[in-house]
C-alpha cells in the first residue's frame, strides 16, 4: 500500500519522447505541508514536476489528488480540479500589467475574483504599488512574485514551484522562502523543486533527494540535513 | 498671408486629406496583418485578397440593394452591405482555417510553411473574385460626391485655392477612428480581448491559465475579416474596386505593420499613417505650393516632384528595407520577423 498525500505521483515513468527520464520516482505533499524536490542536474526534477502537472505524458505509474486520480487530465484541467503551477521560465506575461496577470491567472473562474487579488496584494505589497506597470519592466523578484501571485488567483489547494529562488539575489531568496512559508500556513500544499538544496531543505516538512529519476533518499528535511551521506553526497559537506 | 494659407489650402488638398483617407485604410489593413502574425503567428501574404474578397462581398450586396431601390441618402449604400459582406468574409477565413492553416497549426508547421500556405490561400481567393466579380475596374460609390467642394471653400473662405473632401474620404477616416477604438477597446478591456493578449504574449501560460486556443484562434479570424473586409471596402469607394490594386496593396499594409512593429495595434495604425504620408509627400509635385510661399524670383522651374507617382510603391519598399535594417522591432517594438 503506498502511502497516500494528498498530491501524490507514484512510480512515475516517463520522458519527452526518448528513453524514460523517470524511473520509478514517487512524490507526495499533503495540505499545509512544504515538500521540496532537490538532486543534482539531470536528476529529473523539473521533469517530475511537468509529470505531475501533467505537461508530458506518464507511461507508468500514477497521479493522485485527494484520492482522485488524475493521470490523464491534461494541465487545464488539474488547475480547474485546484492545482497551481509556477514554471520556472516564462512564468509572467511580459506585456501585460501586474494587474491583468493575475486577472489572467483567474481566468477560469466566473465568480469575483476581486477579494483574492487583494490577497495576492496584501502577501506581495510590492504588487499593488505595480499593479498598472507591465510585468516585463519588473524586477526579476518581482516577476517571481507576480508568477506566483497568478498561480494563486485560482485559489489552488497545492502550488508547485520550479525553482522559484532561481537567479535572484540572496536577499530576495530570503523573502521569496518567507513568503512560501506563509502560503503553506494558509494550508496550501507546497511542492517546489530547489537547485539551493541546503536553504530549501531547511523549511522543507519533506525533502526527496532524486538521482537518475530515481528517489535516493525521503525523508523530512530536517532529517536529510543532518544525513551525513546526504550532507557529502548532495550538499557539498 | 494669403499667399501662406492658399499654399495650406493647397496642401490640405493634395496631401493632407488623401493622405488621411489614404492611411487609415492602410492602418486597418495593417492592423489585421499584426492581429493574425500577433495570434496565429505568421504572416498572412493572403490578407490584401481577403480585402478584395470582402469587398467583392459587399459590391454584390450594394448591386442588390441598389437594384431594390434600397439607399442610404447621402452616404454610399455600400456602407449598408458591410455586415453582410463581413459576414461572408469571416465566414471565408473560418473555412480557410478549417481546411487549411487548421491542418499546418496541429503539424506546428514552421512560420515560413504558413506563409507560404498563405500565399496559396492568396491565389485561391484572387482566382476566385476575377471569376465572381471580373477583374474589371469597378466604381461603386453613391449618394452625396462631396462633403465640402472645392468651389463652395473658395467662396466660403475667397482663397484662391479649393479644398475638397470628399464623402468617402469622410467616411473612411469616421469608420477607422470607430473601428479602430472598437478594436482597442475590445483587446484592452474585455475578457476575450485580454485572454487574446495573453495568448500572443506567452501561449503556453495562456493555455495552463485555461485559455481555449480554439476560441482565440476564431475571434482572431473573425477580427481579420472583419478588418479586411472594412479595409477594402473603404479602399474601393474611395479609389475604385479592382481585384488587381489589392494584390498590390498588400506591400504597403506589410511595410504599414513592420514600421509600427508587426505584432503590435498600436504600431500598425501609426504605421499606416507613417506609409500613407510617406508615399504621398514623397510624389506631390510641390510646384504651386512653392510658388505661394518662396520670393518670385526663386519660383522653380520643374514640378518638384520627388518620384512620381507610378513609383509610389517604391516607397513602401523603402521603407521596409530601411526599417528592416535598422529597426528590425519597428516604432513599437514589435516582434522581430
Amino acid at each position: 500500500m503506498p502511502d497516500m498525500s494528498f498530491l501524490q505521483g507514484e512510480s512515475l515513468y516517463g520522458g519527452y519522447g526518448g528513453a524514460d527520464i523517470l524511473q520509478g520516482c514517487s512524490i507526495g505533499v499533503d495540505k499545509g505541508e512544504i515538500a521540496v524536490v532537490v538532486g543534482p542536474n539531470g536528476a529529473g526534477k523539473s521533469t517530475a514536476m511537468k509529470a505531475i502537472f501533467g505537461m508530458l505524458s506518464v507511461r507508468e505509474g500514477s497521479v493522485t489528488l485527494n484520492g482522485q486520480d488524475i493521470s490523464k487530465l491534461p494541465p487545464q484541467e488539474r488547475v480547474a480540479l485546484g492545482m497551481g503551477f509556477v514554471p520556472q521560465n516564462g512564468n509572467v506575461f511580459t506585456s501585460m500589467t501586474v494587474k491583468e496577470n493575475l486577472e489572467m491567472g483567474a481566468f477560469i473562474r466566473r465568480d469575483d475574483f476581486r477579494s483574492t487579488m487583494e490577497q495576492v496584494f496584501s502577501l506581495f505589497p510590492v504588487l499593488a504599488e505595480k499593479h498598472a506597470q507591465p510585468a516585463g519592466e519588473l524586477s526579476g523578484g518581482q516577476r517571481q512574485q507576480v508568477a506566483v501571485g497568478r498561480a494563486l488567483m485560482t485559489r489552488p489547494s497545492v502550488l508547485m514551484l520550479d525553482e522559484p529562488t532561481a537567479g535572484v539575489s540572496p536577499i530576495v531568496m530570503d523573502e521569496t522562502v518567507d513568503r512560501i512559508i506563509e502560503i503553506a500556513k494558509t494550508g496550501i500544499a507546497i511542492l517546489m523543486v530547489e537547485q539551493n538544496a541546503r536553504q530549501a531543505l531547511e523549511i522543507a516538512d519533506r525533502g526527496f533527494v532524486l538521482v537518475q529519476g530515481r528517489n535516493r533518499y525521503t525523508d523530512t528535511g530536517a532529517a536529510l540535513l543532518a544525513d551525513p551521506e546526504v550532507r557529502r553526497s548532495f550538499l557539498g559537506g | 498671408m494669403t499667399d501662406f494659407l492658399n499654399a495650406l489650402a493647397l496642401l490640405g488638398n493634395f496631401v493632407i486629406v488623401p493622405g488621411l483617407a489614404y492611411g487609415s485604410q492602410l492602418a486597418l489593413g495593417a492592423l489585421g496583418v499584426t492581429m493574425v502574425y500577433a495570434v496565429l503567428r505568421f504572416s498572412n501574404f493572403a490578407h490584401g485578397e481577403t480585402m478584395s474578397f470582402g469587398a467583392m462581398v459587399t459590391i454584390l450586396v450594394t448591386w442588390w440593394l441598389q437594384e431594390r431601390g434600397v439607399n442610404f441618402g447621402p452616404l454610399p449604400t455600400a456602407l449598408l452591405a458591410l455586415p453582410i459582406g463581413i459576414a461572408g468574409t469571416v465566414l471565408m477565413c473560418l473555412l480557410s482555417d478549417r481546411f487549411v492553416y487548421r491542418y499546418y497549426r496541429r503539424e506546428r508547421a514552421a512560420p515560413v510553411t504558413y506563409l507560404i500556405v498563405s500565399v496559396g490561400i492568396l491565389f485561391v481567393l484572387s482566382g476566385l473574385v476575377r471569376f465572381v466579380i471580373g477583374p474589371q475596374d469597378r466604381i461603386f460609390a453613391d449618394g452625396e460626391r462631396f462633403i465640402m467642394k472645392a468651389r463652395a471653400f473658395k467662396q466660403m473662405t475667397g482663397l484662391e485655392q479649393g479644398l475638397a473632401i470628399k464623402t468617402t474620404q469622410g467616411v473612411t477616416v469616421v469608420t477607422a477612428v470607430i473601428v479602430v477604438a472598437v478594436i482597442f477597446w475590445f483587446l484592452n478591456r474585455t475578457r476575450t480581448g485580454k485572454s487574446m493578449r495573453a495568448y500572443s504574449d506567452n501561449e503556453d501560460l495562456a493555455l495552463l491559465s485555461g485559455v481555449s486556443p480554439d476560441k482565440v484562434v476564431l475571434v482572431s479570424w473573425a477580427i481579420a475579416g472583419t478588418l479586411a473586409t472594412i479595409a477594402g471596402t473603404l479602399y474601393g469607394l474611395d479609389k475604385s474596386f479592382k481585384p488587381f490594386t489589392y494584390f498590390q496593396l498588400l506591400l504597403p499594409i506589410f511595410a504599414a505593420a513592420i514600421v509600427g512593429g508587426i505584432g503590435h495595434p498600436v504600431g500598425a495604425v501609426v504605421g499606416g499613417y507613417v506609409v500613407a504620408f510617406s508615399e504621398v509627400t514623397v510624389t506631390y509635385a510641390y510646384k504651386k505650393f512653392l510658388i505661394y510661399i518662396v520670393p518670385e524670383s526663386w519660383e522653380p522651374e520643374g514640378l518638384v516632384q520627388l518620384l512620381s507617382t507610378e513609383y509610389k510603391f517604391a516607397v513602401s519598399f523603402v521603407i521596409l528595407v530601411v526599417v528592416l535594417l535598422i529597426r528590425p522591432t519597428g516604432i513599437f517594438k514589435g516582434k522581430v520577423l
